[in-house]
């Protein structure tokens, strides 16, 4: 069963002091497929993205990525997944191609291979043509594919999105969401993405996960999904009557785990305010 | 070309069986590279760093030539002065590299570098290096600086690859002095006041401004402890020629330096969570 699943995880747990961020949750990501984790800020997801990266120690459940248990082999685990963060993580201070060498010695890709490689990669998203220029030159659109480049160097067969477009602009998201799809069309890459934007996550994603306070509250294709709440229900409602109506709002009034939540949720919400104030700081 | 990239990469995804001790030497060289690289492209730190040093020799050491008032025998103080502003230069530049782990962190490459193949403790130890790097290069600046104000320099290869891998270790512990540092406080507020609270002592309890014999003893005691002090003593003995304990200085230092990688490698967790 687990030879079909990108990632497994089974009752996986993490707690920040006293307060719980990802309480028990259970999720299957079937391979080359595009996976969308939604919720509102602090409704665990990154924490449980950082969890299957290994970011994070899974103190309570397993984690397998491609069968790999990634708490017990860590070093095996991370030669699978290729991993782009929410921020604007590029180095401003070296080329595009500098970036994405930098990368392929990382993932220890073989000298006699690496020149090929990174070029096919920078070519992947669009960057050969200004691969040597310094990252700092560049849009924040450019930017978000060359670390899309950095993260496929390493021909994951898991890639990790953490809210791959906030702060672009329509032109620069589509860009972004065209160079992902060409790469999982063309690799067969499973592809495990978080976003806010209900209208990506409905045109782009396979299947999606809402997140609530730490658990996961619906699970379906976004059809299934839409066509629960009804004929002409969208994603936003789906959101809205999963997470009760809070839709990047205020967390933690339903009732519903409050009392597992709080602090820690609170805490995530702030890094993801700050982690967007950075983003959009880089950006200009 | 997305086919490159779709090649199951079979061969090297068996690297995982890759021994410690190489991978901490392929991470060295990998990330000591990207440093060189950001050195190449912007040149700007390599002349601002230079001018406090070219301050300390220029004014402080021209003058205190002529007063005569330090006790270094037969040395110019001039000569006794430049290794200590070597040292002194390559600690200011490792002391304060937590605040750009800190913002690495929250820039997410700190994340991004944590999700490759490569423990922590070769991590550390790849950043620490890489640091080194750039202290190497402002060291060269200062040998040159020296050179030109009549300093009688060593030229002997031996002497001067001793001095290398001095500069290397002291400031890899200064560097893993820093992460650690990091790891406690989190953010670069705290970093910087911290940083700027221990560089002077450290400075002024070694004996880069003047021999050990002529401290008070309570900063004697402090100086026996601390690895600027070592690696003053070493770089005075292999760069000018005066009797320096090098065995007990690159000992120290060796051990400095693995300790505190160890201390920043464990640390280093709570920076990415």
């Amino acid at each position: 069963m687990s030879a079909l699943l990108a990632v497994r995880g089974t009752g996986i747990r993490h707690r920040f002091g006293n307060t719980v961020a990802v309480d028990g949750v259970d999720l299957e990501v079937a391979a080359g497929t595009v996976f969308g984790l939604l919720g509102p800020n602090g409704a665990g997801k990154t924490t449980a993205i950082r969890m299957i990266t290994t970011l994070l120690p899974a103190p309570a459940g397993t984690i397998e990525v491609f069968g790999v248990d990634v708490a017990r082999y860590k070093l095996a685990g991370r030669r699978l997944i290729g991993y782009v963060p929410q921020q604007l993580s590029a180095d401003a201070l070296l080329t595009g191609r500098e970036n994405v060498t930098l990368f392929a010695r990382l993932f220890d890709v073989p000298r006699a291979r690496r020149r090929r490689i990174v070029d096919a990669a920078l070519e992947s998203v669009g960057l050969a043509d200004v691969a040597d220029r310094i990252a700092g030159t560049y849009s924040g659109g450019m930017i978000r594919r060359l670390e899309l480049a950095q993260a496929l160097v390493n021909a994951p067969r898991l890639l990790v999105l953490d809210e791959p477009t906030i702060g672009l602009d329509p032109i620069g998201r589509a860009s972004v969401w065209d160079r992902i799809l060409d790469v999982r069309a063309s690799t067969g890459m499973t592809v495990l993405v978080t976003t806010h934007y209900m209208d990506e996550a409905d045109q782009y994603c396979d299947r999606i996960a809402l997140m609530h306070h730490g658990r996961i509250r619906a699970l379906g294709t976004p059809a299934e999904l839409k066509a629960g709440l009804g004929p002409h229900a969208t994603l936003d409602d789906v959101f809205r009557a999963a997470t009760g109506d809070e839709l990047g709002g205020r967390a933690g009034e339903s009732g519903v785990g409050k009392s597992r939540v709080g602090e820690s949720e609170v805490g995530e919400r702030m890094r993801d305010v700050r982690a967007t104030r950075r983003t959009a700081r880089r950006l200009g | 070309m997305s086919e490159q990239l779709a090649v199951p990469h079979a061969d090297w995804a068996k690297s995982t069986l890759i021994s410690l001790p190489r991978l901490v030497l392929s991470r060295i060289s990998t990330l000591s590279l990207a440093e060189l690289q950001k050195i190449r492209h912007d040149r700007t730190e390599l002349f601002t760093r230079a001018i406090q040093p070219a301050l300390w020799l220029l004014i402080f050491g021209e003058t205190f030539t002529r007063l005569r008032v330090i006790p270094t025998g037969n040395i110019p103080y001039l000569a006794y002065l430049a290794p200590g502003i070597l040292a002194q230069s390559a600690l200011f530049i490792a002391i304060f590299y937590g605040i750009q782990i800190i913002w690495e962190r929250d820039a997410g490459v700190l994340a991004k570098l944590l999700v490759t193949p490569t423990p922590r403790v070769a991590l550390v130890t790849g950043k620490a290096v890489a640091v080194a790097v750039r202290a190497l290069v402002q060291a060269l600046v200062i040998l040159i600086l020296a050179a030109l104000l009549g300093v009688g320099l060593t030229t002997d290869p031996l002497n001067l690859l001793a001095m290398v891998v001095v500069v290397i270790l002291g400031s890899t512990f200064f560097c893993c002095l820093s992460i650690t540092i990091a790891g406690l406080v989190l953010t670069r507020d705290r970093l910087m006041g911290i940083g700027q609270a221990i560089t002077m002592p450290l400075f002024f309890g070694s004996s880069a401004l003047y021999p050990v014999k002529i401290m008070p003893g309570w900063l004697k005691v402090f100086n026996r402890v601390n690895p600027l002090g070592y690696e003053v003593d070493a770089l005075r003995g292999l760069l000018i020629g005066v009797p320096a304990q090098l065995g007990l200085d690159f000992g120290v230092l060796i051990l400095a330096a693995a300790v505190m990688i160890s201390i920043a490698s464990a640390l280093l967790a709570r920076l990415a969570h």
